[in-house]
């Protein structure tokens, strides 16, 4: 594949050196010429010096016969235009933002950026999965189709102890795949199955039942 | 009419200026409060301190009833990043969106956003005084 990287910093170096690496073709854009000096010793013809939003210097790195533009640098808006310019002036089949405010993940997927990467987030549901919280943690979200797994671990005081799923009242267009008891045993759950404090449960929810599943499971 | 103004500049003060002075209600936006100081002491409009990506700060400015919002900070890509949630997000109907790039201003034109490439403009204009 040949990949575009915008953005010679730290994420951009390497992930560069890491796709050089598996055995892409790699050209990393850098703006600051003194950035662009010190890849260049280390990464060598695999650095132009050029803006990224800028449409000549994306001609001249060749981005017709791009596979993947990846932007990441520090300024979101930056990584926008990156992608947009990609997409909209030389059709590049797929377009990567990095984002620091977490807030515009929706912003960039409404705009028409098809993968969006937000550090901030991955730390937050990182922290989330550390806090014993009565929350539910996103494994994974479809946003398309508006359906999440989540993770989350029955608390002593859910309501839900002590009574057969099926009485539950959890809604048709959510079901829960697995069960983890005390960390070891497998449970594939059926309506007979009572949950016991403690249990870890995998639920594959619509997002508009993920708050009835909540209450359900929480109180 | 009710105006979001982002960028407190020459232009974006000027503009303010401009527009409270025909009785329309002006909010002007800026990540530097001293840029304020360009529209004088008895400002009448609303200022506002942050960037104009952010929706929060966008929010705050009142854009979710703004008829028209104006992106003139001296980013072309912070502006065009901001015209576009103004649009599509919040679906201000008109908005304006200054690009001093002639080759982004194109490539932003034909997304249909209403743009403003003072550059073209300008050279434009000189090349016609020139040829007098």
């Amino acid at each position: 594949m040949y990949i575009i990287v915008v953005g010679g910093g730290k994420v951009g170096y390497y992930l560069t050196k890491s796709l050089l690496e598996q055995g892409h073709e790699v050209l990393v854009i850098e703006k600051d010429p003194r950035k662009c000096a010190v890849l260049t010793d280390e990464l060598g013809a695999n650095v132009l010096h050029g803006d990224g939003c800028d449409a000549s210097s994306m001609a001249e790195a060749g981005v017709e016969r791009a596979d993947v533009v990846v932007a990441v640098t520090g300024d979101d808006e930056d990584n926008l235009v990156v992608c947009q310019v990609a997409r909209h002036k030389f059709n590049v089949p797929r377009t990567i933002a990095r984002i620091n405010n977490p807030k515009n993940e929706r912003i960039f997927r409404r705009l028409g950026i098809d993968v969006t990467v937000s550090s901030t987030e991955l730390i937050l549901s990182q922290i989330e999965q550390v806090i014993p919280a009565q929350s539910l943690v996103h494994l994974l979200t479809l946003r398309n189709v508006g359906v999440s797994f989540v993770e989350l671990e029955i608390p002593p005081d859910s309501p839900a102890l002590g009574r057969p799923l099926r009485e539950l009242g959890i809604p048709d267009d959510c079901i829960l795949p697995l069960v983890v008891r005390e960390g070891k045993e497998a449970i594939i759950p059926y309506g007979d199955t009572v949950l016991k404090a403690g249990d870890q449960v995998i639920a594959v929810t619509s997002d508009a039942s993920e708050e009835t599943l909540r209450r359900i499971l929480f109180g | 009419m009710r105006v979001v103004i982002l960028g407190c500049g020459r232009t974006g003060s000027y503009l303010a200026k401009m527009l409270v002075a025909e009785g329309h209600q002006v909010t002007v936006i800026d990540k530097d409060s001293a840029s304020f100081a360009r529209l004088g002491r008895d400002f009448p409009g609303d200022l506002v301190v942050g960037t104009g990506i952010d929706e929060d700060v966008l929010r705050q400015a009142g854009i979710e009833q703004a008829e028209a919002f104006v992106a003139v900070t001296h980013w072309d890509n912070a502006n065009v990043m901001a015209a576009q949630v103004a649009k599509e997000i919040f679906g201000v109907p008109r908005v304006i969106c200054r690009i001093y790039d002639p080759l982004r201003n194109e490539i932003y034109s034909a997304l249909r956003l209403e743009t403003i490439c003072p550059t073209l403009w300008g050279a434009t204009r000189v090349k016609e005084v020139l040829e007098g």
